[in-house]
């Protein structure tokens, strides 16, 4: 493993595993995020854990970034051996047409039939590899290798909050109305960010997600429930 | 809690901010907080408040407001531009000194001069909501400030303050060096392995001017176009407040304040802590050079600002007794005649 140390100015470092997509990278880089979360490194401010490397922001008047990187090179050397607690999500899409506007698409581009691609979606147990892009947005992976497709080459401006989408290797779910360049093939009725929350987004990195297609009717059960406050998403903890 | 003041003219671009929201950037929630962080503190201290009070940010230009609290004690900070008072009473009050307004009086301020963001504080500060810690708006997102947008006219601005004391009003000890010509220094990296030598060189060296796409999530530069040596799409990674970022298209954007917490485009550098202030107040159309230098240098620059802001929130300022137009005049000599000194 070579892990470089990359500057980003003088409130924060980047702590790179490597360059590419990969579950391994991801796992090294949320084991370092915990650590230094357990360990409340002195003069860490906020952490932003990505595919493939993690951002620490800290403050210069408590710790300098000499310092701070010989503090992480010790914890990256010592094993990180204690069980993990992970969430396993189970969240309610529905593929029907109306919710899905690209599914056709996907289908037809992928040579498959629309069920086909709704089984290989909801068969797959995804892991969260990071939040970006707004708030809330979770980037999962890996697609099967049959739903595999670049982005759309006329991005929408309006992707509406819930949207289940798909692009490149990822699935992703819209939390809030933005643009958004990637294909919805599906929708749920449940909320992925909410300020009135002390944790506001339901996903964090590291969870695992599987989806759970519905009908419209209980997509709309849901969204009232949901809209009512009594709506909760299920949720395993399993212990690796 | 009572509705203070009533926007009468909201500007282009007017929110509330505060030092930002930290500690949900792996959630993808961005700090935010204002664009000049050095001017809020100092618009915050000349009305007796905590640095973390929310302000109201204007940029490009200035807000109207009435007042309709009892009475409200408020200073404009960041730009050189004037608090034009009017309704029964009319007078003008510089940035950098404070003011009490009684109900009924309307409040401007016009062009920010050559300032892109200024700051206005109110005494007690404004009554709204804590979200996710901070009471920072992020448009984008629908969070904090009022409603989480940006103001509009009409907009009653809850003040937690219905009233202010009778008391000297401070003005700044100092004249304040807004740094518009000042080079803006950076830090190499975290991707400058990504440019060629000569890109870099020229970066450093070649003068860049703000854009018109020039916004809280960052400033697009107009410039020599920066070659990139090794493709410039990379896998996601973290981004900082101050990272300078290099599309396709060769010209640096540098991300501020409503910066997303990631993105794919390799960074060249990142403006240092103590400088994106300074960058804040540029506006569309003005220069910047950027100077490099060490982490270790920033690092220590970053400790000597700090100082410096501590230094400035405890001794920076005068009191003086308040007074009418006279009085203001009085104190603009004063502080002509000491900055020639």
């Amino acid at each position: 493993m070579t892990v470089q140390f990359l500057s980003a100015g003088d409130t924060a470092m980047v702590v790179q595993f490597g360059e590419v997509i990969d579950r391994v990278l991801s796992d090294q880089v949320l084991a370092l995020s915990r650590r230094i979360r357990a360990l409340n490194v002195p003069g860490v401010v906020d952490l932003v854990p990505t595919f493939r490397s993690l951002l620490i922001n800290y403050d210069p008047t408590q710790v300098r970034g000499a310092q701070l990187q010989e503090t992480l090179k010790g914890l990256l050397e010592s094993e990180d051996t204690e069980p993990q607690a992970v969430r396993q999500w189970s969240v309610p899409v529905c593929y029907d047409g109306e919710y899905a506007p690209d599914l056709q698409e996907v289908a037809q581009t992928a040579g498959l039939t629309t069920d086909q691609v709704v089984q290989l979606h909801a068969d797959t147990q995804f892991h969260v590899y990071m939040i970006g892009f707004v708030p809330g947005y979770p980037y999962m992976g890996d697609l099967p290798k049959q739903l595999v497709l670049p982005r759309r080459s006329n991005p929408r401006t309006r992707v509406p909050p819930g949207s289940v989408a798909i692009a490149s290797t990822m699935t992703a779910v819209y939390p809030i109305e933005s643009p958004g360049g990637w294909h919805l093939i599906g929708a749920t009725p449940i909320r992925l960010f909410d300020t009135r929350h002390e944790a506001p987004a339901l996903f964090k990195p590291g969870d695992k997600v599987r989806f759970k297609p519905v009908d419209s009717n209980e997509y709309q059960r849901i969204r009232d429930a949901v809209a009512a406050d009594e709506y909760e998403v299920k949720c395993e903890e399993v212990t690796v | 809690m009572s509705n203070g003041l009533k926007v009468l003219d909201a500007g282009p671009y007017s929110t509330i901010q505060d030092m930002g929201r930290m500690g949900y950037q792996d959630v993808g929630v961005p700090v935010s907080g204002a664009l000049d962080k050095v001017s809020a503190r100092v618009a915050n201290m000349l009305v007796g408040n905590d640095r973390h009070c929310p302000v109201l940010e204007m940029l490009l230009q200035g807000v109207a407001l009435e007042v309709q609290a009892d009475s409200v004690r408020m200073a404009l900070f960041g730009c050189e531009a004037d608090l034009t008072v009017e309704g029964t009473r009319k007078f003008t009050v510089p940035a950098g000194r404070s003011v009490r307004l009684m109900k009924g009086d309307k409040v401007k301020v016009g062009a920010l001069g050559q300032s892109l963001s200024a700051y206005l504080a109110v005494e007690g500060g404004f009554n709204l909501p804590v979200q996710l810690g901070s009471v920072s708006t992020y448009v984008r997102g629908g969070i904090g400030g009022l409603e989480g947008r940006t103001l509009k006219r009409g907009d009653g601005l809850p003040l937690v303050q219905s009233s202010a004391d009778i008391r000297d009003e401070k003005a700044l000890l100092e004249p304040f060096d807004y740094g518009y010509e000042q080079p803006i220094r950076v830090v190499l990296g975290p991707q400058h392995n990504y440019f060629t030598e000569s890109a870099i060189e020229s970066f450093l060296t070649q003068p860049y001017v703000v854009s018109g796409q020039a916004d809280r999530m960052g400033f697009r530069l107009d410039g020599p176009v920066i070659q990139h040596a090794e493709g410039y799409d990379l896998v996601s990674d973290g981004i900082v407040s101050g990272a300078i970022q290099v599309p396709g298209s060769g010209l640096p954007i540098v991300l501020l304040a409503d910066a997303q917490t990631t993105g794919g485009y390799p960074k060249i550098a990142t403006v240092i802590s103590t400088d994106i202030p300074i960058l804040g107040r540029r506006r569309p159309g003005a220069q910047v050079h950027f100077k490099q230098v060490t982490l270790d240098q920033a690092e220590s620059i970053a400790c000597e600002t700090q100082a410096w802001l501590e230094q400035l929130e405890s001794h920076g300022t005068r009191s003086f007794a308040p007074g009418g137009v006279i009085d203001l005049e009085a104190l603009r000599l004063e502080n002509l005649s000491s900055g020639v000194n």
